[in-house]
């Protein structure tokens, strides 16, 4: 009975994500090493990142300053005091057996994300730690592996750790999620963001409860997800995962739980992690943060306009639509690119077709972006300006177009070396199209007979006789007022 | 006998000023503390590890310094020696631990660093409590260190090899750390005095660390003269080390009074009523230490330190508390001892922990993890937390009546080798009158004051934070009239000379 009564609930899920930043700063978090991705095992290493006897830590302001600026985007509350704590377990990769982090009082709290939707998800905390180095298995996993080779390049590399609150409803909120948050980190230069490389990590806990019911389920933290798509995937398995548990009456346990990328399914990792009590305690090693009101003044004024007010204010400033302002806004350097044609032209519309259409497709054809490219946005903005002064043809602007993207030529130049100008002169194309109307008195008779579309064969026999530069605007003008 | 005074104090202001005056070369002296440390090493064995080769090359370019006549540093040419938890650059550090026992420090710590700036030359690192971690130096994993004045007894600890070599006399000045008591207790044993300065005044950058809210790095010297000038050269602030403090060093050796009219000196209510119920010649000898002082013009003031007897309690939650971290990062993965065999590398961390540390440091290890456990966390570091705070504010009203404290430097001379080693309470008593000073992050010293039964006593001399300059006054005033420590000669000497 009980049974047949759980079949007809619907669940849904609840899920919060914990975002893991790796701060783009020069050095690391608590020496002096370089803080770069890629290097040769073991060679962006000193005493104190190795946990050798006798070090200490020293903390990196540039850091506290990004996760500062990330918590002011975000409008997070900042602590103007806060401490580091010491997160104690024993793992090979972690060169201390313990990782500095913060337990209770973290540099912000509060806050919020706010998605393309206009939904807002709220934040719980955002905390700056030191990340851990990397194990590299010879085999499958550690326990599979005859040996582990540990790099250290990564250990005391500054982490942020972004904790959202249970508020995302679908996996696919939580892809908007992801993608409005990594905009905002990107935007204000805090981080390259770059999930593949790992300076983006993202776990999940998820729970799933009977719709319209608001006592939590029991959750799993879903890790191992190396990409948007996968976080899309893997939540979706743990909502269809649950839910069928729950169904068949089983009970959920709290568990880690890895997602298999290849084979779309996340296991129990039964890892001994599990048990581990933290010991958190403040870090005698360093004192306590304070951090004053002119100096978060200043981080404050120092932020950038951020991505969703970029797109509000470009509908509204340059007409172009939510669509279109949307992905101008994906990328700043892009955006203000946009930004800087839309204001040299005048026409913030056509702007943003030529930036959405020809120039994304010439930058696609040549493999560029519009940071490798050699195009100026003076450049864009002047070839607008002749397309709409009739200077050149819509055909001879797309390949000018084109060429001003691969080789940063002005376009003015370009019209002069291949002869692309556009003859827009009524006398000149007037006597071109007197020459076409003698030349063809049989299609001048039988559009005058009512066959429309002999107009079209006069307007060719005109483009023809002047090689195409002809203004065809102007020569269709004519020729109906010749005809009429 | 090539020891370098046989019967007078060899102190190091007076060294570097034969050095200065060319009577005596750099070279000549290093040459007669290494060949003295060598041949002592037998009866006390205070050392884990001599320099030779390294400390006659800097005594060499340092008597090169002097021919060239250019400026000499304040310890130029002087023989000094370091416990071995200072990290020096190549060289074995072992931290009286098996598990160290193979590691070479690849970085040398500040304070090294500053005394070797200054022209020390260190000639070898002392023997020490496994971590820190004794009352006794019974606790180093390689052997005991016997005291100069009997060496049937201990020279205390943790810092006891560095106390048991300047008080045979092989070197004037050594460097020791101080938890909560280590430097004070085995100077008040070895008849030396011994500095623990305000927590921040030193660098702890390689120092290996026992409990990083308490550990100071402090000098111990054959006067107070020497501990002057070294405590201004260690001092200071260090970008590498946050818990430094940036607060001026003034110039300590040049401000010592001989007479103390004008200074206030607190008594401890609650510590005299203490040592009242002890050995009595202890007791007085301690009260002739504070008419002794009155003698100099100074006025007696009793004080009250309440909390004082819950010191020990608080100390040992904290400092292990602290430990039980600090010392995780010692697994086999990385340096030091690695005790290979079966299972994965968790069975690998275990094994090498289970064989590198001794009874005493895993003792603590245990304590502290259990003091920091969910569920105990509330109820034992944080309420000791709370008594430390209220430690520390009982000397804050203790110093509105006085300007220095001084008080028992221990409960008892020197003890015999063993007589404690199986009892951890009983040894861990022996910091009751220095914990509290440690937990207030407070400088303090301990001066020769005296021999009970011809062992050594030190009186504890005690100031505001940062003011270990008025403290090494007092310190100076008393030792210029009493000159208890120049009056006898360390047992080992005579036995030696005797022998010879
Ligand atoms: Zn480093």
């Amino acid at each position: 009975m009980q049974q047949a009564i759980e079949r007809n609930v619907s669940y849904q899920p609840v899920i919060g994500l914990e975002v893991h930043v790796e701060l783009a700063t020069q050095s690391k978090m608590f020496c002096g090493c370089r803080n770069v991705f890629g290097a040769p095992p073991n060679t962006l290493v000193c005493p104190v990142c190795l946990g050798m006897p006798g070090t200490l830590p020293v903390i990196n302001r540039r850091a506290v300053e990004f996760l500062c600026k990330t918590g002011m985007a975000l409008g997070c509350d900042v602590a103007p005091f806060s401490k580091f704590d010491r997160k104690n377990y024993f793992y090979p990769d972690m060169p201390k057996n313990y990782q500095i982090s913060q337990y209770d009082m973290p540099l912000t709290t509060g806050g919020s994300v706010r998605l393309a939707s206009g939904k807002r998800i709220a934040l719980n905390r955002i905390h700056l730690e030191e990340d851990t180095g990397k194990n590299i298995h010879a085999g499958t996993s550690m326990a599979a592996s005859e040996y582990t080779l540990i790099d250290y390049n990564r250990a005391g590399v500054p982490l942020m750790e972004i904790v959202s609150e249970p508020h995302i409803a679908t996996p696919e909120e939580a892809e908007q999620y992801l993608s409005a948050l990594k905009s905002v980190l990107s935007y204000i230069g805090v981080s390259d963001v770059k999930m593949h490389e790992g300076s983006l990590r993202c776990d999940a806990n998820i729970s799933v409860r009977p719709a319209g019911t608001s006592t939590l389920g029991v959750k799993a933290e879903v890790k191992n997800m190396n990409s948007f798509r996968s976080v899309v995937r893997a939540l979706r398995f743990e909502i269809e995962r649950q839910t069928e548990a729950l169904t068949s009456g089983e009970r959920i346990i709290q568990e880690t739980r890895n997602w298999d990328d290849a084979r779309g399914v996340t296991y129990s990792t039964r890892s001994k992690e599990q048990a581990h009590d933290y010991r958190y305690f403040p870090d005698p090693d360093l004192v306590p943060l304070t951090l004053d009101d002119a100096t978060l003044a200043q981080w404050r004024e120092e932020l950038p306009e951020l991505p969703l007010d970029k797109r509000d204010r470009f509908i509204a400033e340059y007409g172009v639509s939510e669509y279109e302002a949307g992905i101008l806004t994906e990328d700043r350097s892009a955006a203000e690119f946009f930004e800087a044609v839309a204001r040299a032209c005048g026409d913030g519309k056509q702007a943003a077709n030529w930036m959405l259409g020809d120039v994304r497709r010439s930058l696609e054809k040549h493999s560029l972006t519009l940071a490798t490219s050699p195009v100026r946005p003076a450049q864009l903005a002047e070839l607008i300006r002749i397309v709409a002064a009739g200077q050149i043809s819509g055909k001879a602007a797309k390949e000018v177009c084109d060429a001003v993207v691969a080789e940063g030529t002005d376009p003015q130049a370009v019209v002069a070396q291949r002869g692309l100008s556009q003859i827009s002169d009524t006398e000149a194309v007037g006597a071109m199209v007197d020459d076409a109307l003698a030349a063809n008195p049989e299609s001048v008779a039988s559009y005058k007979g009512g066959k429309a579309k002999a107009l079209e064969f006069l307007v060719g026999q005109v483009m023809k006789s002047s090689r195409g530069k002809a203004n065809i605007d102007i020569v269709r003008e004519l020729l109906r007022e010749r005809l009429g | 006998m090539s020891s370098i005074h046989a019967t007078s104090l060899p102190t190091g202001h007076a060294l570097r000023e034969a050095i200065r005056r060319r009577e005596r070369s750099a070279e000549e002296i290093t040459r007669a503390a290494l060949h003295d440390a060598e041949s002592l090493q037998g009866p006390l064995h205070a050392y884990i590890r001599l320099l030779p080769e390294r400390a006659l090359e800097r005594a060499r370019r340092i008597d090169g310094l002097v021919r060239a006549g250019e400026p000499l540093g304040t310890l130029a040419g002087v023989p000094v020696a370091v416990k071995d938890l200072f990290c020096l650059q190549g060289e074995f550090t072992t931290c009286g631990s098996r598990i160290l026992e193979n590691f070479r420090s690849p970085y040398s710590a500040t304070v090294v660093e500053k005394l070797e700036a200054a022209g020390a030359i260190i000639i070898g690192k002392t023997n020490m409590d496994e971590f820190a971690m004794g009352s006794s130096c019974e606790n180093s994993a390689f052997f005991p260190t016997r005291n100069p004045w009997d060496t049937t007894r201990v020279p205390g600890g943790s810092s006891g090899g560095s106390a048991s070599t300047v008080g045979a006399r092989t070197v004037p000045i050594a460097l020791g750390t101080d938890t909560g008591g280590s430097i004070r207790e085995p100077a008040s044993f070895c008849n030396i005095v011994g500095v623990k300065p305000t927590y921040g005044r030193v660098s702890r950058y390689g120092m290996i660390a026992f409990a990083s809210s308490l550990d100071q790095a402090g000098p111990m010297t054959a006067d107070v003269r020497d501990a002057a000038d070294v405590l201004e050269v260690i001092a200071g602030y260090d970008p590498m080390d946050s818990t430094s403090v940036d607060v001026a060093v003034p110039p300590y050796a040049s401000e010592l009074p001989d007479d103390l009219h004008g200074v206030r000196i607190g008594i401890v209510a609650e510590f005299e009523a203490s040592i009242a119920q002890g050995d009595a010649a202890l007791a007085a000898l301690y009260k002739q230490a504070y008419k002794d002082l009155e003698r100099l013009g100074a006025q007696l003031v009793e004080v009250h330190l309440p909390h004082a007897q819950y010191g020990l309690a608080t100390y040992y939650l904290i400092a292990p508390a602290e430990c039980s971290s600090n010392l995780a990062r010692y697994d086999g993965a990385r340096y030091g001892r690695r005790v290979d065999g079966d299972g994965d590398v968790y069975a690998m961390f275990d094994r090498t922990r289970a064989a590198g540390f001794g009874d005493e440091v895993k003792r603590r290890i245990i304590l502290g993890t259990y003091a920091l456990s969910t569920g105990y966390y509330d109820a034992y570091y944080v309420r000791a937390q709370k008594v430390r705070t209220l430690i520390k504010s009982d000397f804050d009203s203790a110093f509105a009546e006085c300007d220095v404290i001084a008080c028992p430097a221990v409960s008892c001379p020197p003890f015999e080798l063993g007589a404690k080693s199986q009892d951890p309470l009983a040894m861990y008593l022996m910091d009751y009158f220095t914990i509290p000073m440690s937990l207030a992050g407070i400088p303090a010293l301990s001066i020769p004051a005296g021999y009970v039964s011809d062992l050594p006593v030190g009186l504890q001399i005690v100031a505001p934070a940062f003011h270990e300059g008025r403290m090494l006054a007092v310190a100076h005033a008393y030792e210029q009239a009493t000159q208890h420590a120049a009056a006898r000669i360390p047992a080992v000497r005579s036995e030696g000379a005797r022998a010879s």
